[in-house]
């Protein structure tokens, strides 16, 4: 490239296209499948499909949140229905006291969950480990208690319902969902494979050492809790409008749980699994009312079957068998390809014959 | 009504002594935060009420730790054990066993409320407080059974071997404790715990296939209150909360629905002040 125009010129694109996308099995899968989350409309309609759609999308990015603060810094988090419930109860508040639009609201509980967020932080500072995960998990809990004690103000057991849509119609809702997840997941993204994201995984794995190297990691953990309450915000904020209900479900146990189940079963750290192990999960918990009775069973029995065999994720078990790292220059290759497509090195060498003694 | 939250409080810190201790006692040896834990309580009430229905009250209440326990093992050798490398994983594996234990006895039961008959019919009176008879037989059985412990892990070589590995592994493994042998005993000995508890529960409680849920926080942040890997702190733990709920439903009128809520406020201030836990070692220097 000679200027910084030919960047958006058409061929480059074609050839960034060729070269870096469709090289790589899993940046295939991932381009077809933004392309089936903006083209599906075009194709049905039925309303039902799109209500699964739009709320697995809300709560795929409700798990990429989730990762980006336990799967990255591994600060494990029991509770992050927390920020989820109390985006959404105050969208649903301030909606109710102020007359605002949800486009308003929903930001202002997203942020109001960063702070949460901060707070929930704090203790990060000095608890760690299975010890964090249970002050996080109190946080919810205590919230819930709160709710019933002030059944005037949050509607109790009830919750809050009639909350203003989204859109006019399922149509525009599905679209407008669909695009602040990708853009949401976007930043995530580019967060986690930033230097501030490798901080993260350094944190995980030493603080001291990231400590000693003049890191300050008080920030660093903070910020990681900021940013992953502000999206599980977005998304709790989301979801009680699009479902028009702000209820103590949100805040239940199990909805702290499943954004843990969906990116374990995904795959941890990568942001991609957890949206990969949502978008596998919710349909399927879905398609299996069939049988009402056995729902939870087969799920269960599925999720203990897949990572018995699969213990780091659906997605990472997939890819090993798709791609391979280069042994020579760590760059990554189709499993179709003989020669590493970087440097050119045989891939697929004999094995050494032993030698025996 | 203090006589009320003295009794009360003592009974039901004997049950969540029980819990708490096979759990830490699972956590400390095998490394495994068992999220199913309390599902195996539940899967021996529901056992007992099945048995019952065959048999007299002793060989049922044998034939259904025995199954618990058996469950328990089989879960570690086949699921546990082999992840023990993916912490994430072991945790949501732990949550799809008490999933599944949950939806078996849904099939097998239903989701209606089901109730063994009492042991020992009738109340007495203690400090002016009426207290039924079944519960003073829980409290007895629940000592008893947590004195047992006691010594099986002070007195015994095993025991010896199953709290060095919980107080150090590396340690441990250099003196020559198989890690996995302790491993396998403390998952045995923690799931015969939740058995046990569940059992002496059971005539006293209503069952239903989703009573593992509350009593799972209660032991988790007991465990966590008195320092992970902490044998005695998870008894202490289990007690300060116990003391907890039932002070809370006894002052607070209505207030049944905080017992939960408070018990974790106290959790989350002690830890604040404390972050290793009652009893708990330092992780400081742990990397």
């Amino acid at each position: 490239m000679t200027g910084p125009l030919r960047v958006w010129s058409l061929p480059w694109a074609l050839l960034y296209l060729r070269h870096e996308v469709l090289a790589l099995p899993g940046r295939t899968l991932a381009l077809l499948f933004v392309l089936f989350l903006l083209l599906f409309p075009l194709f049905s309609q039925d309303p039902y499909w799109l209500r699964i759609l739009t709320l697995t999308a809300i709560f795929a990015l409700y798990a990429a949140s989730w990762d980006l603060l336990s799967g990255y810094t591994g600060q494990v988090s029991l509770g992050h229905a927390f920020f989820f419930g109390l985006s959404g109860y105050t969208s649903a508040i301030l909606g109710r006291e102020t007359g605002l639009s949800p486009a308003l609201t929903i930001p202002l509980g997203a942020l109001l969950a960063t702070l949460a967020g901060v707070l929930v932080g704090l203790p990060s500072l000095r608890v760690r480990g299975p010890y964090l995960s249970l002050v996080t998990l109190a946080f919810p809990i205590i919230a819930t208690g709160l709710i019933f004690l002030f059944p005037r103000f949050t509607g109790g057991e009830l919750g809050l319902s009639g909350l203003p849509r989204l859109g006019q119609s399922r149509l525009e809702e599905y679209y407008l969902v669909v695009v602040i997840f990708l853009i949401s997941l976007l930043i995530l993204w580019k967060l986690a494979s930033s230097r501030i994201g490798l901080l993260f995984h350094a944190v995980r794995e030493d603080e001291a050492a990231v400590r000693m190297v003049g890191v300050n990691t008080v920030r660093l953990k903070l910020l990681a809790f900021a940013v992953s309450a502000l999206f599980a915000g977005i998304a709790g904020g989301l979801h009680a409008h699009y479902l028009r209900v702000a209820g103590p479900d949100s805040l239940s146990l199990f909805n702290s749980i499943q954004p843990v189940i969906w990116s374990v079963f995904g795959g941890i750290a990568t942001i991609y699994g957890p949206v990969a192990g949502t978008f596998l999960l919710f349909p399927i918990l879905e398609i299996l009312r069939v049988t009402e009775e056995l729902r939870m069973l087969a799920f269960a029995l599925l999720i203990l079957l897949v990572m018995r065999f699969l213990p780091q994720g659906v997605v990472r078990g997939v890819l090993d068998r798709l791609e391979e790292v280069c042994p020579r220059c760590k760059v990554r290759n189709a499993f179709t390809r003989r020669h590493c497509r970087a440097c050119g090195v045989e891939l697929h060498l004999p094995a050494a014959k032993e030698v025996k003694p | 009504m203090l006589a009320a939250i003295l009794v009360n409080g003592l009974v039901l810190s004997g049950i969540y002594g029980m819990l708490a201790l096979g759990f830490a006692l699972t956590y400390g040896v095998a490394r495994i935060l068992n999220l199913a834990h309390t599902a195996f309580y539940m899967a021996a009430a529901y056992a007992l009420f099945f048995f019952l229905g065959l048999m007299g009250f002793a060989p049922a209440a044998l034939l259904s730790a025995l199954l618990v326990l058996g469950l328990a093992l089989l879960a570690y050798w086949f699921f546990l054990e082999p992840l023990k490398e993916y912490e994430a994983t072991v945790l949501i594996v732990t949550i799809a066993l008490a999933l599944l234990l949950q939806e078996v006895a849904l099939l097998l039961f239903g989701g209606h409320f089901r109730s063994v008959p009492a042991l020992l019919p009738g109340f007495v009176e203690i400090l002016g407080v009426r207290v039924a008879q079944q519960a003073l037989l829980a409290l007895l059985f629940a000592g008893g059974v947590l004195l047992l412990a006691w010594a099986f892990l002070k007195g015994t070589r095993l025991g010896l071997s199953i709290r060095a590995a919980a107080q150090d592994q590396e340690a441990a493994e250099l003196l020559g404790i198989s890690l996995s042998r302790a491993g396998y005993w403390a998952v045995g000995l923690g799931a015969l715990l939740a058995a046990l508890a569940g059992l002496a529960v059971a005539p006293m409680a209503t069952l239903e296939p989703h009573m593992w849920m509350p009593p799972l926080l209660v032991v988790l942040a007991a465990v966590v209150l008195g320092g992970l890997g902490s044998l005695p702190g998870a008894l202490l733990g289990a007690l300060v909360l116990a003391f907890a709920e039932v002070t809370v439903v006894n002052l607070v009128p209505g207030g049944a629905f905080l017992r939960t809520a408070v018990a974790l406020l106290i959790l989350v201030l002690v830890l604040v002040l404390r972050p290793e836990g009652l009893f708990g070692a330092s992780f400081a220097e742990e990397r």
